[in-house]
């Protein structure tokens, strides 16, 4: 697929990054010749050094031919016009990113009046990534597949767990049948378990199943689901506000702390149910004088990285439950990880990772199958979606016959709406959509990786 | 460095040249030749070679500019160490440094010989001699990536390393893919002149070994007297019109397929390139006409076969250029100094470099008249970045300093001056032939061993534009734990 990214920042690289491991053609434009460096000698893709809005520019591109145009640059109204000349001179997809929240409520009237197949607002979507791990607290970490009926909940196995020291074949019988482990992190390595995988303390584990099956299992196993009921935000900026408006959805008091006055003003107008404290978030006083130890989850998404995650730091020695700090470069991302924050959330990534599930969805359409896939533990494993379509030879198969290699598993099939966790005697049909779990592969053709064992014929 | 992988990819390339000397070996069982023993024996050897090195447990893949560089240089040397075996063991070039000499000479294209006789050689060894130029043109290291399935992106260093020209652009967005695209040109490219030579009367044979030597721009031809032997004007004329598209960025070609064919006359380096040649030709044709050497068709012919086969580097030959007069000869090294267009198989300085340093100069003296004037040097309209202007110049002083150390210890040999300096020339430019004692009628069987090594150095270096050479020869490079 030709693929054309204006803007080659962070968000603009790691999608070329991506894009171009998975065989596209990535063009990227920008004006800046120092990022056109970094990307030309680490990547293989073509650079063109211009201004993205320029018909001369965007023809040497190859506008005409493209299948997607990614308008990722600092200024919103530079992507709309990047996009809407793109659309104009060809492109068959334009996405933009559109971060002012003075846009956000003019946003479907933009989509349609510009042409936009797609328009991502990192903050609001870094909010909603965050809301969506308030309301999960126990869960180190949370995806969704299948357009939110399926997820896939990080755990860390823990002594007094009943699942500690059991074998995998053993939980789905004892524990629930109902959800599927699929991958594992142990130490530094990801495995993929098979049945006679035995479950040990300092595991995480990765748990997948419908919502209400997970938060059974999490229930189950000793870790009680308990409500957030106070959330204190460090940072007033976009992301703050468009979580509290997500929060305040669900019940939750939110107090944000926020050294610009005249931003505390603005916000106490947009939020009237939120509680806005002028004050310097870094500093220690005025948090444990504002009730740090009460809350229930902390957040700090202050500008810069260092600042959120010491605050971060701060917070959890503080005994508070839940933490989540933003950062906004990946580079340190093992070392942080291993800090004792509850959740890092990278606005840049989430942007990324959703504007690579959309491109996937258009791949998709072109006649490959994966619907969307997510680098999960560590980026170790992935995960991939895909439609089944009539060209699969294993359709209607029992799974226990159908041959796989080691490190992949098939883990839930979505058969219209009903969820299916399957086990050995559970088959695949035209239609369904499959998630597979699989480690370091590069999967792009199911028959590949799954074929039918000759016995069966 | 990453001495592991460096070896791994060197293997690979190595392994690959096996793989080209096949074709050697089936024209040599076709025409019933004695060498094609020497053939089998070249493959096994160069294979298993290869497959050793390729067979070296690598500890981590990380590939840096410096790595490429690397790979590019030993590979060149690598490639002409393994590919002077046919040489060796049929026994046509005995001497195992004269037999290097011929390879390199072969897959820089540069088409010097130390062979006095070549008429006699074996079909098959006449077809690799041919066949080096026609793969070093493009370069071994493009064929290697356009026919492996996965390229890393850190194999850009690779390309740019090899491909000529101040900066080396991709096509398309694949690294693979632009290879692909520019070996398919190539290849169609010289199909045609195959086919147009055959249709002018050459044998087959011939056809296929100069239009190889006119596509890599190297100049080897199957008969002593190069093309002068055939007299035929017609062939001539195909010769001296394909080496001068040869000589062209092949970017162009790529541009003409997708229907641009205004953007090639509005490129300034095309037009530039083509504005020398014209020039020269109307110089030379005039001068030796007034010298009454030919009459005016003759001196039309034989001036517009040799400022097309000398710009372009490819060194074919009509007639003696050395009994020509002063202003011809000296029309003649300076284009050998220019050499042909970025990004087509074609040695020397480049047009594109000519054309930089003069705009550089240029706003040099404006910048004296003016001196808070901004200048932005633009070629084709568009912006040159500063560093690529900065790389011109430090290329530039580079080729002086390789030319005066080389002809230097050239000179060591007791030559005259002409021959000295230009036999340097020759060999850094690629071109094959030079003046006085290295004239298109001699060779360079007469020079000593060390002087036969210097010129294969001058030969890599220029071919891959130096610095991958300059930095596999640095010290700086192979100290261990540098800092």
């Amino acid at each position: 697929m030709k693929v054309i990214i204006i803007g080659g920042g962070k968000v603009g690289y790691s999608l070329a990054e991506q894009l171009s491991r998975e065989d596209n053609d990535v063009t990227i434009i920008d004006k800046d010749p120092d990022a056109l460096r970094k990307a030309n000698e680490n990547l293989d893709v073509l650079c063109i050094r211009g201004n993205g809005v320029s018909t001369k520019v965007l023809y040497e591109a190859g506008i005409d031919e493209a299948d997607v145009l990614i308008a990722a640059t600092e200024s919103d109204e530079m992507n709309m016009v990047c996009c809407l000349t793109g659309k104009k001179l060809g492109a068959a997809h334009t996405i933009a990113r559109i971060r002012d929240p003075e846009y956000a409520d003019e946003l479907s009237l933009i989509k349609n009046e510009l042409g936009l197949d797609m328009v991502i607002n990192p903050e609001r979507a870094a909010a909603r990534e965050i809301a969506r791990i308030l309301r999960f607290p126990q869960a180190v970490n949370i995806e969704i597949f299948a357009r939110g009926q399926v997820e896939m909940v990080e755990i860390r196995v823990t002594g007094n767990m009943p699942i500690s020291g059991m074998k995998i074949r053993d939980i789905s019988e004892i524990v629930s049948s109902s959800v599927l482990i699929g991958a594992v992190l142990r130490g530094n390595e990801a495995i993929i378990p098979k049945g006679d995988f035995q479950i040990e303390e300092g595991d995480i584990i990765y748990v997948v199943g419908q919502p209400s099956s997970v938060t059974r299992f999490c229930k189950k196993i000793g870790l009680y689901v308990q409500k957030i009921k106070n959330v204190m935000l460090i940072g007033g900026g976009r992301i703050a506000y468009y979580l509290a408006k997500f929060l305040e959805e669900t019940g939750m008091r939110i107090k944000i702390i926020e050294s610009d006055h005249d931003r505390c003003l603005a916000l106490s107008e947009l939020l009237p149910e939120a509680l806005i404290i002028h004050g310097d978030g870094s500093d220690d006083t005025l948090l444990f004088s504002e009730n740090l130890q009460e809350m229930g989850a902390f957040v700090s998404l202050t500008g810069h990285d260092e600042d959120n995650l010491m605050l971060a730091l701060l917070a959890k020695q503080a005994g508070v439950p839940k933490v989540i700090a933003k950062i906004s470069r990946n580079n340190y991302l093992n070392l942080i990880k291993s800090l004792g924050i509850d959740s890092i959330v990278n606005p840049g990534q989430i942007t990324t990772n959703l504007i690579l599930l959309f491109v996937r969805g258009l791949k998709n359409a072109l006649g490959n199958p994966i619907k969307s896939l997510y680098r999960i533990v560590n980026n170790q494993a992935e995960a991939l979606e895909f439609t089944i379509n009539e060209s699969a030879g294993f359709l209607g198969i029992p799974l226990k016959y159908l041959k796989m290699p080691k490190d992949v598993l098939v883990a839930v099939i979505v058969r219209k709406n009903e969820i299916i966790i399957p086990h050995g005697n559970d088959f695949i049909k035209k239609g369904d959509s499959i998630i597979l779990i699989a480690k370091n592969r590069q999967v792009f053709d199911l028959n590949d990786i799954i074929s039918v064992e000759g016995s069966v014929f | 460095m990453n001495i592991r992988m460096v070896l791994k990819s060197l293997g690979i390339v190595i392994m690959f040249e096996g793989l080209c000397m096949i074709p050697s070996l089936l024209v040599s069982m076709i025409y019933h030749e004695d060498d094609a023993v020497s053939f089998v024996i070249s493959i096994l050897i160069t294979a298993a070679a290869g497959l050793l090195l390729y067979k070296i447990p690598i500890r981590n893949s990380k590939f840096y500019e410096r790595d490429g560089y690397a790979v590019v240089a030993l590979s060149w040397i690598a490639i002409s160490l393994f590919g002077a075996f046919p040489f060796i063991i049929s026994n046509t070039v005995p001497s195992f440094i004269d037999a290097f000499f011929e390879t390199v000479s072969g897959f820089t294209t540069t088409g010097s010989t130390i062979l006095k006789e070549i008429e006699s050689l074996p079909r098959g060894i006449l077809f690799w001699r041919s066949f080096t130029n026609w793969l070093g043109g493009m370069g071994v290291l493009v064929l290697t990536l356009a026919v492996l399935p996965s390229v890393s992106a850190g194999s850009l260093h690779i390309m740019k390393a090899e491909a000529t020209g101040p900066s080396a652009e991709k096509l398309v967005p694949k690294l693979g893919q632009t290879a692909k695209i520019l070996y398919t040109i190539y290849t169609v490219m010289t199909c045609i002149q195959i086919i147009l030579l055959l249709i002018s009367g050459m044998p087959l044979f011939d056809s296929i070994v100069h239009a190889f030597a006119s596509a890599g721009t190297g100049g080897f031809s199957n008969r002593n007297s190069s093309v002068g032997a055939y007299g035929n004007v017609y062939a001539e004329i195909i010769i001296t019109l394909f080496t001068i598209m040869f000589g062209v960025n092949f970017g162009l070609y790529y541009r003409l397929i997708r229907g641009d064919a205004k953007g090639i006359f509005k490129d300034e380096e095309f037009r530039f390139y083509m504005g020398t040649i014209l020039a020269s030709v109307v110089l030379i044709t005039i001068n030796l006409y007034r010298n009454g050497l030919y009459s005016f068709g003759q001196s039309l012919r034989h001036s517009s076969f040799q400022v097309g086969t000398i710009i372009t580097t490819t060194g074919f030959s009509t007639a003696d250029f050395n009994l020509w007069p002063s202003f011809s000869k000296i029309i003649l090294v300076i284009l050998m100094l220019f050499g042909a267009c970025a990004g087509s198989t074609g040695g020397g300085i480049k047009c594109m470099r000519i054309l930089l340093l003069i705009k550089t100069a240029r706003r040099e003296i404006a910048g004296i008249i003016h001196p808070r004037a901004v200048h932005t040097i633009k070629v084709s309209n568009r912006v040159i970045g500063e560093d690529t202007v900065k790389g011109t110049l430090i290329y530039f002083f580079i080729y002086i300093m390789v030319f005066v150390v080389s002809t230097l210890l050239v000179s060591l040999n007791g030559k005259d001056l002409v021959t000295s300096a230009t036999s340097v020339i020759a060999t850094i430019s690629n071109i094959g032939p030079g003046l006085g004692g290295v004239g298109p009628a001699s060779n360079f069987s007469d020079f000593s061993a060390f002087s036969k090594l210097i010129f294969c150095f001058d030969m890599i270096a220029g071919r891959l534009e130096f610095l991958p050479m300059l930095i596999l020869f640095s010290p700086m490079s192979w100290k261990k734990g540098s800092i």
